[in-house]
């Protein structure tokens, strides 16, 4: 498969602006240096807990927030180094879709406004053209035509996550960037959206990045997985790889307490250790030694680098030969 | 409708609509409700200082002239200063408020520092020394009491676009990249709305109240016109005996002042989205 | 099975709201026998809530009891007026363990002041003894330096600890039932597991049984030992959670196991929306939306079966 995303080194200040006689904030490195590509017309999902930074990662490669290094491309041109405005000019195929729909639709505006609207901010016109656009888009999300006269408060919780995705398909982007696109719904409905978003795909062949913290949807829905921890990739690898022989030992904790439907799980058998420190006060080195059950002295000293190693994936992690039985290419 | 519903449950909000909608009326028709409309200007010696009687229900001024028409003639002045004084001060700040709120950097700062110096002065006071400085009459009133008010306006409105700036509304529009004039105007602003309609509806008691005391401290209206303040004040040296002169003026302020406050009241709870319903 | 601490039987509640009368529980049955973890289950709008409100006492005033008692250590708690609900059940002979963590504390008080209040309304032994049983269960929830922790503010706690404090605050007062609200859902997996092994080795150490309240079929694979699904109001099927979870009987848990990512293939979802409380359907809730319903499923709602292991309320077994 083609690469038609890539980023590279891309790390995201957040706070820690100068302000006209006020005290200056340390800024937090939610995103620490991350590269990454996406191939085209595959899902890749991007793992981990909250505070972890893949939010603000989804919402840099999106533009609206400003990478502080490193660079993104689309189709091979860098798209990056340009105010957030420039950036979203030049990112009209790649689109954002939020996890808290019923927050991103406007409670004052109906949903064939908000539908129009999303279509006149990037010059499509006229509007007989935007009324076909709108209606077929809606038709494509499954929404009644008559869901244009709704405001946001009378839809549900699913219909609601079809509003948001309709949105943004209806400006034919390439790449949808999906943050946690079935929090917050009940199982049924969840199951339903997904399904949703599986057909879209081979029907628009779209590209998908699937941000998420619920692993079984994650193995479900994407074809490879990037975990993340503290603003750094910690592995990257094919889906079904990834949940078999997770190598870096951050993966291995967390497909331990994952839950998962299954009886005669035991609730004792991984180790788990501490919480996940505070984004502000990053441990120096690996950030995860102070929970890593295999951290020695050098782990603390440099930051791993994110290797390529036999099987195709990636991993940061001073200790892998060690730990898993794998060459390095 | 819901919102009409929901409002006709609030029994203080009823209210304060009744005072609110009957003032209007009254000042709408003035010229023919009053009994005695020419009594605006002209002065009628023998008739001095009457109490209420069925002829001048509210009696007469020291002038001669029907109380009870003034008090109707003078509605006209009350409403036209509330409505004038508070759009001007909304025109001036509500923009302002949005602006300094959405953006950031030396032009939110500069913007809000010199609200915040016109707030750190009594409004009252900032409007006395406005009109003197302009001269006394009830428009230069108008124009001390517009450019005192239209502060608060600014704080709210930047205050409430402080907090939808950092929406996931506002960030979704950013994400299609919608302009920040449309963001500010189309999204923010109805959404700040709420707020800014209630205060300006209390505004416009609270400005008549202003508006009365210039008047009473000669720097608003001046003789003979009928107005509200300038009646109090012309009654104080013929207290306690000639009490209907300064008591029926003084009640009209009280019940406009305090209809507007009712309805603003009532109004905060009404203003929201959800009760808005697809037809 | 070992003796029920908590008896549900036949529960039907109702609340008038601005559209009509809304029949928010109608017929849930629950047992909670001693010593073990009962997960009730269910999609928004199934009653879970209501439910643990009426366990607990706190349903909103207008609430309507129709039907049915609930039965804790002998006695029904629905006829015990509320001021003997507050001083003998609620946070006594009942702890509660809420869903968010973070927003369960005051933040203008220290952890031990809000903790040791609790403890004052229910005993009088005194502050220093009532101190060192904190610290005690402190310990036991696994806070790390148990005594100075008493007179740090909320703010100095992550999740995951706030989390154990309130886990210690609602064993506080030696409870025999402790009722836990979707305690994870605002935490990290990571940490949600410690709790969950906590809660299970607390479960034994103090000798209580557990309400377990949540949405996620993983949590209650996890941790309990028994499960109760409902659907709009209605409790579905109950029994043995290794019984439920491998082989759903009732065809709403079929349908609804079907659509967890760990079984769905086909992702169908199930077909049409969650009944209304204000008109809801005649006898079983769920016909409008069941593949095998009859005409049977209009008239009265079916009886409890006992069929493998389990409870269900289905025709098809009867």
């Amino acid at each position: 498969m083609a690469e038609i995303l890539a980023v590279e080194g891309l790390v995201t200040l957040l706070g820690g602006e100068k302000r006209f006689l006020r005290a200056e904030r340390p800024p937090v490195r939610a995103v620490d240096g991350v590269s990454l590509e996406l191939r085209e017309g595959e899902v890749l999902g991007v793992v981990g807990e909250s505070g972890c930074g893949k939010s603000t990662l989804g919402r840099t490669i999106l533009g609206i927030q400003r990478e502080t290094a490193g660079t993104v491309r689309l189709d091979g041109r860098v798209v990056s180094g340009v105010d957030p405005r420039t950036a979203r000019q030049m990112r009209r195929d790649v689109q954002y879709v939020h996890q808290d729909a019923a927050a991103a639709l406007d409670p004052w505006w109906s949903i064939g406004r908000t539908l129009d609207e999303a279509l006149v901010i990037n010059g499509v016109g006229p509007g007989e053209e935007r009324a076909r656009r709108i209606d077929r888009v809606l038709r494509d999300v499954g929404l009644d035509p008559t869901t244009k006269r709704r405001y946001p408060h009378e839809l549900s919780g699913g219909q609601l996550r079809r509003v948001t995705l309709a949105r943004v398909l209806v400006l034919a982007p390439r790449i949808v960037l999906l943050d946690e696109p079935t929090s917050g719904l009940d199982l049924s409905v969840q199951a339903t959206v997904l399904r949703l978003l599986r057909e879209l795909r081979a029907e628009l062949g779209l590209t998908y990045m699937f941000i998420s913290h619920d692993l079984s949807v994650v193995r479900l829905m994407c074809d490879r997985v990037a975990i993340m921890y503290l603003g750094r990739i910690v592995e990257t690898a094919e889906t079904a790889k990834l949940f078999e022989s997770p190598v870096h030992p951050y993966t291995t904790m967390l497909l331990a307490a994952a839950p998962r439907l299954a009886t005669g799980q035991g609730l004792h058998a991984a180790a788990i250790h501490g919480e996940p420190p505070s984004a502000t006060a990053v441990p120096s080195g690996c950030a995860f030694r102070t929970r890593c059950p295999h951290a020695i002295d050098a782990c603390a000293v440099t930051v791993p680098t994110l290797d390529l190693i036999a099987d195709g994936r990636r991993v940061a992690c001073h200790r892998w030969p060690e730990l898993a039985p794998l060459e390095r290419v | 409708m819901l919102v009409f519903r929901k409002f006709l449950r609030d029994v203080s909000a009823v209210i304060g609509l009744v005072i609110v909608l009957l003032t209007a009326v009254v000042a709408l028709f003035a010229p023919w409700l009053a009994p005695k409309p020419l009594d605006a200007h002209e002065s009628h010696p023998l008739l001095r200082l009457k109490p209420p009687s069925a002829e001048a229900p509210f009696g007469t001024d020291n002038l001669g002239r029907d109380v009870f028409s003034r008090v109707i003639l003078g509605s006209r002045a009350a409403l036209t200063v509330a409505v004038l004084v508070v759009s001007g001060a909304m025109l001036i700040g509500v923009p302002l408020g949005l602006v300094a709120g959405y953006r950031s950097g030396w032009v939110s700062e500069t913007l809000m520092r010199i609200t915040d110096v016109f707030l750190a002065v009594p409004q009252l006071i900032l409007a006395l020394a406005l009109a003197q400085l302009l001269g006394p009459s009830l428009k230069n009133a108008m124009v001390a009491l517009t450019l005192t008010y239209w502060p608060f306006f600014a704080r709210i409105v930047y205050a409430e676009t402080r907090r939808l700036k950092t929406s996931v509304f506002v960030e979704a529009l950013q994400g299609l990249n919608a302009s920040s004039f449309r963001i500010m105007f189309a999204h923010i602003l109805p959404n700040a709305a709420p707020p800014i309609i209630v205060r300006a509806t209390i505004g416009m008691g609270f400005t008549i109240l202003t508006a009365a005391v210039l008047g009473f401290l000669g720097m608003g209206a001046t003789p003979p016109d009928p107005e509200w303040g300038l009646a109090v004040s012309e009654s104080r040296q013929y207290l306690p005996d000639a009490w209907w002169f300064a008591t029926f003026p003084g009640l009209a302020i009280f019940l406009v002042v305090f209809g507007f406050n009712l309805l603003g009241d009532g109004l905060r709870d009404v203003i929201d989205p959800r009760l808005r319903r697809s037809r | 099975m070992a003796e029920a601490l908590l008896h549900v039987d036949g529960l039907r509640i109702s609340i008038p709201t601005d559209d009509g009368l809304a029949q928010i529980l109608d017929h849930v049955d629950l047992e909670i026998p001693k010593g073990r973890i009962v997960g009730v289950v269910g999609e928004s709008g199934c009653g879970k809530s209501t439910l643990v409100r009426a366990v607990l006492g706190i349903l909103p005033r207008a609430a309507r009891v129709d039907e049915g008692r609930i039965g804790f250590a002998g006695e029904d708690l629905l006829k015990l007026s509320p001021a003997d609900m507050t001083r003998r059940i609620r946070g006594k002979a009942i702890g509660f363990i809420p869903q968010d963590p973070f927003l369960a504390l005051n933040p203008v008080f220290t952890v031990g002041t809000q903790l040791l209040e609790i403890m004052r309304w229910h005993a009088s032994d005194g502050r220093a003894a009532h101190r060192a049983h904190l610290v005690e269960l402190l310990r036991a929830v696994q806070l790390p330096d148990p005594d100075a922790a008493l007179d740090r503010y909320p703010h100095e706690f992550s999740g995951g600890q706030r989390q154990r404090l309130l886990i210690a605050g609602a064993l506080a007062c030696r409870p025999r039932l402790v009722i836990a609200d979707e305690p994870t859902s605002a935490l990290d997996v990571t940490t949600q597991l410690q709790i969950l092994r906590l809660l299970r080795d607390l479960v034994s150490r103090f000798d209580v049984s557990m309400l377990f309240v949540t949405h996620d079929f993983g949590v209650v694979a996890q941790l309990c030992d028994d499960v109760m699904v409902m659907y709009a109001g209605q409790s579905v099927e109950a029994g043995p959670t290794a019984a439920v979870l491998d082989a759903p009987k009732h065809p709403y848990t079929q349908m609804l196991i079907a659509c967890h990512p760990d079984r769905a293939q086909d992702l169908a979802g199930i077909p049409g929306s969650v009944a209304s409380p204000l008109k809801p359907p005649s006898g079983c809730r769920f016909h409008p939306r069941c593949p095998s319903a009859k005409p049977v499923c209009h008239g009265p709602r079916p009886a409890q079966v006992h069929v493998a292991e389990r409870e269900v309320a289905c025709v098809l077994y009867g």
